[in-house]
């Protein structure tokens, strides 16, 4: 089982990427659940929303504590909530940030984890260049779906299209294609550098 | 087909599937989505000839829903926590009437102190009420639960609670299968009351009745409901021959030689049956037992299924303040006679999550001897004492100020 934990805030689409990544999922063949941790519903304030990915039915309803991946959605949660706890060592970290980690100061992370599983992505700026709004959430699936494999990029532009009326659907397609992208070239860097 | 689904959108698509005639809707968080999208699926015209009303409170709501369904219309609406307990003397009148009104309850907790995240609370107030209940374990049970109720409650004439536990399932998305119209339209044919108020042949429902015959109606509403028991097994059976989805009124897993069982009602059976899987690993046996059916409370069934168990622990989403467990007091009920020790743990109230590794705990418990009777799972103690405490040194406080004619509290 694969296990995701997203964290963001309210208004950033966070509830809507652990139902997307779920339907992605879904369409590739894999049984999922997305459960979104409904908290204060205020905007700006910090959420939480979960998706699991199985090869057998998912029964387990309990909230995820130990990760195979956090996306973090937006960076000025670092500081604030322990986004990282319980992310297993062979776990995966995603921050939405124009930032590298060693500029985040989580260079830290790369001594607990495979550094191969680590990354960056500008989702918020990719958002405002590909949907003409600061929405980082489907960008970020996109970088989710490069980093993990967890889904195909086919799959998460299927489960968009499904979601969003056609023209929010496109742009955002274009966004999660530039995650993926943006993630694939900085893990060609990391190979080449090593 | 499965598609990958919010477990309240399913709901709603499965009601649209059973035809209601008259939905009256009122919001109330975990279960607004539901009535949300049957009303967006009147407004573009996917719920034929059904009335979408909007009311201004639950207790129109289920007022609606009765005069609806006394007319002989087919009436559904859905609610939770407050609100449910808004239409508690509503609930009473569509039972006494036996009226068969099919109600979603997304399970929350209730205040004050308020909160919106899930327990049982809401509908264990109402267990005796005279509504079927019907307990979810997860969003396929709760599709077919809803199919079935309707079948159930119009057959016996007694109305139908499905209680599906708040966000844990009305907001989680998975692959969920929708049974399609022409499999909804085979088990479930157009109602035919038995009585129906109509103004061209006025009839009076519902006049007084003195001490003469009011026991007798009340045991005439308790004959019928507890017909519930046999008639939900054979339609469940043809429900599955149907769409090949079972649900059955109470369910075992892993029961068989193990002497510690965990006994649910709702969400927390999917937890509770990975824990047994794990611990069947570890090699320890731990069963589950799970109630889909808790009123009528199938007795002989839990009776049976416990047979054999040394120790039962039944998780409760809610509790009766100065006992203990509500679910214990009838599992109980159900073993007198018997050896079996039962334990009440009371788990996940107001949206605390219940986990593998807090049912192990509990399970550790009570194999190591360590488990009493009652107790409440998970609980920061140190946060209960020291509100004891500070409650306790105030009152103190206030007694000895009165006591001694101070003007003010006195220190130390």
């Amino acid at each position: 089982m694969f296990e995701v934990r997203f964290h963001g805030r309210g208004g950033q689409g966070v509830v809507t990427a652990a139902e997307l990544l779920s339907v992605a999922a879904f369409l590739d063949g894999h049984e999922a659940q997305a459960i979104p941790s409904f908290g204060s519903e205020r905007m700006g304030a910090p959420v939480v929303a979960f998706c699991r990915v199985a090869d057998s039915p998912i029964r387990l309803r309990e909230p995820v504590s130990e990760p195979d991946l956090v996306v973090v959605g937006d960076a000025t949660l670092l500081h604030h909530v322990d986004v990282f706890a319980g992310l297993k060592p062979e776990g995966f970290v995603l921050v939405n940030s124009p930032h590298s980690l060693r500029e985040l100061r989580l260079s830290d992370l790369e001594h607990r984890h495979d550094p191969s599983h680590l990354a960056t992505v500008a989702a918020t700026d990719l958002a405002r260049l590909h949907v003409g709004r600061p929405m980082p959430n489907v960008c970020l699936l996109g970088a989710v779906a490069g980093l993990t494999g967890c889904v195909s990029i086919a799959s998460l532009e299927a489960a968009t299209a499904a979601r969003f009326d056609q023209r929010v659907a496109t742009a955002n397609s274009a966004a999660a294609r530039a995650g993926f992208a943006a993630v694939r070239r900085a893990g060609d860097r990391a190979v080449q550098r090593a | 087909m499965r598609r990958q689904i919010e477990g309240s959108r399913a709901i709603a698509e499965t009601v649209a599937a059973c035809r209601p005639q008259v939905v009256p809707a009122y919001p109330i968080t975990p279960q607004t989505h539901i009535v949300e999208a049957l009303g967006t699926m009147a407004k573009e015209g996917a719920l034929g000839s059904c009335r979408f009303l909007t009311v201004e409170s639950e207790f129109a709501a289920l007022s609606a829903a009765l005069g609806a369904s006394a007319t002989g219309a087919r009436a559904y609406t859905a609610t939770a926590s407050q609100g449910l307990l808004y239409m508690a003397e509503v609930l009473y009148n569509v039972s006494g009437l036996g009226l068969p009104v099919v109600m979603t309850v997304a399970n929350r907790a209730i205040g004050a102190p308020i909160n919106i995240w899930n327990d049982q609370s809401d509908a264990m107030s109402q267990r005796d009420c005279g509504w079927v209940q019907l307990y979810a374990e997860d969003n396929q049970a709760a599709v077919g639960l809803h199919v079935l109720a309707f079948r159930l409650a119009e057959q016996l004439s007694v109305p139908v609670m499905v209680c599906v536990d708040g966000f844990v399932l009305t907001h989680a998305v998975e692959p969920i299968e929708v049974p399609d119209q022409a499999a909804v339209d085979g088990f479930l044919p157009p109602y035919q009351p038995r009585q129906q108020l109509d103004p061209d042949e006025p009839v009076t429902i519902g006049a007084m009745v003195g001490p003469e015959a009011f026991t007798e109606v009340r045991m005439l509403s308790h004959l019928a409901q507890v017909r519930a028991v046999p008639e939900l097994a054979e339609l469940a059976a043809e429900y599955a021959g149907a769409t090949g989805h079972r649900v059955e009124a109470v369910s075992s897993y892993r029961t068989d030689g193990a002497s510690t069982v965990l006994l649910t009602l709702g969400s927390v059976t999917g937890t509770a049956r990975d824990l047994a899987d794990e611990l069947a690993e570890e090699g320890r046996q731990v069963g589950v037992v799970s109630l889909t059916l808790y009123r009528p409370f199938p007795l002989e069934q839990v009776r049976a299924a416990l047979a054999g168990a040394e120790h039962v622990v039944v998780v409760e989403r809610a509790f009766a303040p100065g006992l203990g467990g509500v679910v214990a007091s009838d599992v109980l009920t159900a073993l007198v006679g018997t050896p079996t020790r039962v334990s009440s743990v009371v788990a996940g109230l107001g949206g605390r999550a219940v986990t593998k590794a807090a049912l192990r705990s509990a399970l550790d418990d009570a194999e190591a001897g360590r488990l009493d009777d009652f107790g409440f799972l998970g609980v920061d103690l140190g946060l209960v004492d020291q509100e004891f405490l500070r409650a306790a040194g105030a009152h103190a406080r206030a007694v000895s100020t009165h006591d001694l004619g101070l003007p003010g509290p006195r220190r130390g």
